[in-house]
């Protein structure tokens, strides 16, 4: 086996170029071509119809509602919307795909030349160019019984389950991706991730990467300068996770720089990710003999969604991440740094419910950012997992604003809360926390302060305030910090008589 | 009492509307021929004598109760084997699917079913309808009641021949380059291919998906009509359905048959006569001819020279998308299962061992043959020119009906050959659908009306003669005007129906 080549240095000799093929599977409510349901989990061919069984005679109507959901991608992509496209058949004989053929746009995508700012940790932003957008349905799902690696290759025997023969999916395909450099696996890992987010917004899929419902294939190849013809590109794929996606565009330039520099060709092929090993291995060679014959669907019609609804649709089209990030961090008035820890943190939706229950911008960020992310670092768990709700925060600084608690009686307040002890208001009445804003009460405590420190009432008479700190001290140490220190101070002077 | 199935199905709907028979003494009727006639002819795969009874109770009962029901409830019908039917075999004519039973009903068999019809059976056709003569059969030859050492046509032999055997009333055919209407005019039964999406596709077991119509197979024209509107209209399940709602098909028909096309411009093909068809079957062309023109109607002569390349370009496209359309047979989730008989057994050893002890030889070469015109590098020379020379038919037909209102030609350019005579000729035999093809290339509808008798060329009895109209897309009216008018005339001429002079069977 060759030598791995050290990151560093593969990107120091080489220019990695990339291509991202996503898949996205669509969350409509029935499948791509029938009206059997589309939802995950159910028992094993439960939902079927004799179209998405392949069944001799059935023949598939297109799903409207998928259509839409892929126009909102395109859209959201920057994509041009085709007046006329259509399907095609991709034949190849395999269990999990019923009719032997896959029905799936191939020529002619319903969306097609846009373009996606994904912008990493630092705030750099880089254009992934979009080649197309297109439609395709999904296979069943093979399990390999017997055997010891659950694969095919020595199982007893394979079963197929067809429920997810059929899901209707979305296959969003880059152009290559140049230009990158050293950032490539950060870049394709954001681009994943963009892509992610923009699917929750836009509600075309619940975008949930450990259930598969998105699927990256993952191009990379090398070649010695920017001004170099393209290298020969490997295509990793089913890669299901953001970090799997850096992990494997950094594995293949380490991998293939190590092939070139022994002189190796670099084999044009499909290769296989191992979370385990953090390492790809050869799957097929991608050849002529590989040949899916493809041609048009006769069975279906060609889409043509007409301009008035592709305009309706782009009207109505949520705001992007991205678009959002930008009004929210003029809105709120936090720094680009400050925006992107937030982002990074993943903290934006909770500081923005955190506002809408009465907290300002500044305060909201201050307890996300700050106290209650050091407690998930402590905890190793997500912010949005903590056991506290942003409508609990704003009531918190709710009291703080209205003076009954401080910062300092706010942190007990919210261990109380972390604690399970309920809402801040109940935490405060039955921890007792509230300020002690009865003077009468103050005034003993100053009293007796100021009586165990004479010479502090000598200093502050004869010009010298600096010490009357010492006072507030003593009494705030008296009333277990719930008493409102500027009111201590105000009144310690009053009783020393300056 | 007369014979029940002698009775046109009209004529049959007419008697149990008026209360003079019974849908069951019908189905009975029918069911007894059928076991009188069946080891001579072989029309039948499948007779499901137990449902047609059923289904003729239950309508006779609800005519009883006063129920409206459709004008063809109670009427027995046949259903090609291509066609599925719920709890009834369907296999195609293939032993790739010998013994499953779909779970399911094609859209028109679900509106048969509605409408009250007792189903007799399922009929026998060439394998996956890939023929002209229903020797392609897996489960045996269908013979031509005319002459039972001749062949019914084919693909759909089996419907033709049960009608003109009096074996059924009605029947389904399919035709995908001359299913419905080269029988037809080989058995003298009238065969209707209606526009592309006039009948659904759902549920018909797709030979080319681009081609495929389902259509009546019947004693006359009316009967024709009527079948053709019950299982004709929209369907949102078949994506290529027509959404307008058909025209009035038995209302031409009967208009047809008061016998005045004046105003009418019939069309006679210049490409599809001449060489290459018999004698006979040019005589009784021009004599139609004739009896159109008597009729009213002005004939004129067009020309659509891109015809000439019809026939390749059909084998060319509609083996393409047989050899996808027929990858589903591959022994994993339904019909025939053959493992491999050494090594090891995996799925594609098992696919592979499946489909060459289950398709037949005429299956396989056009399998080979769309696998081949479909593959990288060729495609554009063989699958790609094929639908450029589609487009120019089209336009062939576009022009000629600029000049006529229908088009005209001998449905098949001879009458029955004998079995086992073209079967090693794979050329020869597609010759056989030379004029009907033109019309499933363009989409276009067509009928074959009974029109006489020729002598073969070897001598014999004659044999039934077949008159074909086409009209452009969406005017299937035209084609039950021209033929109703032409079926009133020439058994004016004959004294009675064609199919009364064919020889006695059983």
């Amino acid at each position: 086996m060759t030598q791995m080549v050290d990151y560093a240095d593969a990107v120091r000799r080489y220019d990695p170029v990339l291509g991202i093929e996503v898949h996205v599977e669509l969350g409509t409510r029935t499948k791509m071509f029938c009206a059997a349901e589309a939802s995950f989990g159910a028992e094993p061919n439960t939902q079927t119809t004799p179209v998405s069984l392949g069944l001799p005679g059935a023949l598939p109507v297109v799903n409207g509602t998928a259509v839409e959901y892929a126009i909102r991608i395109g859209l959201a992509l920057n994509c041009q919307i085709a007046e006329s496209c259509r399907f095609a058949r991709k034949n190849y004989f395999y269990p999990d795909v019923p009719k032997n053929f896959q029905t799936s746009q191939y020529d002619e995508p319903i969306a097609f030349d846009g373009w996606l700012d994904v912008e990493l940790e630092d705030g750099t932003i880089h254009r992934v160019e979009i080649e197309r957008a297109h439609m395709e349905e999904d296979a069943g799902k093979n399990t390999h019984v017997g055997g010891s690696t659950g694969r095919i290759h020595g199982a007893e025997y394979s079963l197929v389950d067809y429920n997810r023969a059929g899901i209707p999916l979305v296959e969003i395909v880059t152009k290559p991706i140049t230009g990158v450099g050293d950032r490539a696996p950060e870049v394709a890992r954001a681009y994943v991730q963009a892509l992610r987010d923009i699917f929750r917004v836009l509600d075309v899929s619940e975008a949930r990467m450990e259930r598969g419902n998105v699927r990256a294939d993952v191009n990379v190849s090398l070649r010695p300068t920017p001004e170099s013809p393209l290298g020969t590109r490997t295509e990793t794929k089913n890669v299901n996770s953001f970090r799997s996606v850096e992990r494997v565009v950094r594995h293949e330039i380490s991998r293939q720089a190590g092939a070139l520099d022994a002189g190796e060709t670099i084999v044009q092929e499909t290769r296989h990710w191992h979370e385990d090993t953090g390492t790809t291995t050869s799957g097929r060679v991608k050849s002529d003999a590989e040949d899916y014959r493809y041609f048009p669907e006769p069975d279906l019609v060609p889409v043509e969604p007409s301009r008035a609804w592709v305009e309706e649709i782009r009207a109505t089209l949520p705001e992007l991440p991205q678009a959002r990030r930008r009004r929210l961090q003029t809105e709120w008035g936090y720094a680009d740094a400050e925006m992107r820890d937030v982002v990074n943190a993943g903290a934006i939706e909770l500081i923005e419910a955190t506002i809408a229950a009465g907290s300002s911008p500044a305060a909201a960020r201050k307890w996300w950012m700050g106290e209650l992310a050091r407690r998930a670092k402590q905890d190793e768990r997500e912010l949005a997992d903590l056991p506290i709700t942003p409508a609990q925060i704003g009531e918190l600084q709710g009291l703080v604003d209205s003076g009954r608690i401080n910062d300092k009686i706010a942190r007990q307040v919210l261990d109380g809360v972390l604690a399970g002890e309920g809402d801040p208001e109940a935490v405060v009445v039955s921890r007792n926390l509230e300020i002690v804003s009865d003077d009468g009460a103050l005034l003993a405590a100053i009293d007796e302060a100021l009586a165990a420190q004479p010479d502090v009432v000598e200093k502050v008479r004869g010009g010298n305030q600096g010490p009357v700190g010492a006072i507030i001290g003593a009494v705030m140490k008296a009333t277990k910090g719930q008493a409102d220190a500027k009111r201590v101070r105000e009144l310690v002077l009053e009783r020393i008589g300056t | 009492m007369t014979d029940l199935t002698r009775l046109s199905a009209s004529a049959i709907a007419e008697r149990l509307r008026a209360g003079e028979v019974t849908s069951v003494e019908v189905t009975q009727a029918y069911l007894d021929r059928i076991a009188a006639v069946e080891p001579a002819v072989h029309a039948y795969l499948h007779v499901s004598a137990e449902d047609a009874l059923a289904t003729a109770r239950d309508v006779d009962a609800r005519r009883a109760a006063g129920e409206t029901l459709h004008p063809l409830a109670g009427v027995p019908i046949a259903v090609k084997d291509v066609v599925v039917t719920q709890g009834m075999p369907s296999t195609a004519g293939s032993k790739i699917l010998e013994g499953w039973v779909p779970p399911y009903d094609a859209t028109l068999v679900e509106r048969i079913r509605a409408a009250g019809m007792p189903i007799l059976g399922k009929t026998n056709m060439d394998e996956f309808a890939m023929g002209s003569s229903t020797e392609h059969s897996a489960y045996g030859n269908t013979h031509n009641p005319w002459d039972l050492e001749r062949i019914p046509g084919g693909s759909g032999g089996g419907s033709a021949a049960a009608v003109a055997a009096f074996a059924a009333p009605l029947a389904v055919g399919t035709d995908t380059g001359g299913s419905i209407r080269q029988p037809g005019a080989v058995t003298g039964t009238v065969g209707v291919k209606p526009t592309y999406g006039s009948v659904s596709r759902y549920g018909l077991i797709a030979l080319a998906s681009s081609l495929d119509q389902a259509g009546p197979v019947t004693r006359t024209v009316l009967d024709s009509a009527l079948l053709h509107e019950l299982i004709g209209g929209h369907d949102p399940r078949d994506s290529t359905s027509i959404p307008e709602p058909l025209p009035d098909l038995v209302e031409a028909a009967r208009q047809g048959s008061l016998g005045d096309l004046t105003g009418l411009r019939v069309g006679v093909v210049e490409q599809l006569q001449g060489e290459g068809y018999q004698p006979g079957v040019q005589a009784r062309f021009e004599e139609s001819l004739e009896l159109l023109e008597e009729a009213g109607a002005e004939i004129v002569q067009v020309s659509c020279p891109h015809f000439e390349y019809a026939l390749a370009a059909y084998y060319l496209i509609l083996p393409a998308e047989a050899s996808s359309n027929l990858a589903k047979f591959d022994g994993m989730r339904f019909g025939l299962r053959v493992e491999p008989e050494e090594g090891p057994v995996t799925a594609e050893r098992v696919m592979a061992a499946t489909r060459g002890a289950g398709f037949g030889d005429e299956v396989k070469r056009r399998i080979i043959l769309g696998t081949y015109a479909l593959s990288a590098g060729y495609y554009d020379a063989y699958y790609g020119s094929a639908q450029k020379v589609r487009t120019l038919i089209q336009r062939d037909f576009d022009a000629a009906f600029e000049q006529a209102d229908v088009l005209v030609s001998p449905t098949a350019p001879t009458t029955a050959f004998k079995l086992g005579e073209k079967l090693d000729d794979p050329l020869a035999m597609y010759l056989n659908d030379v004029a009907t093809i033109p019309a499933n290339l363009a989409g276009v509808p067509g009928i074959s009306v009974p029109n006489g008798l020729s002598v073969p060329p070897e001598g014999g009895p004659g044999l039934p003669t077949g008159f074909q109209v086409l009209a452009p897309a969406k005017a299937d009216d035209r084609l039950y005007r021209v033929g109703a008018a032409l079926e009133a005339a020439l058994e004016a001429r004959w004294g009675g129906p064609l199919l009364d002079r064919a020889p006695e069977l059983g």
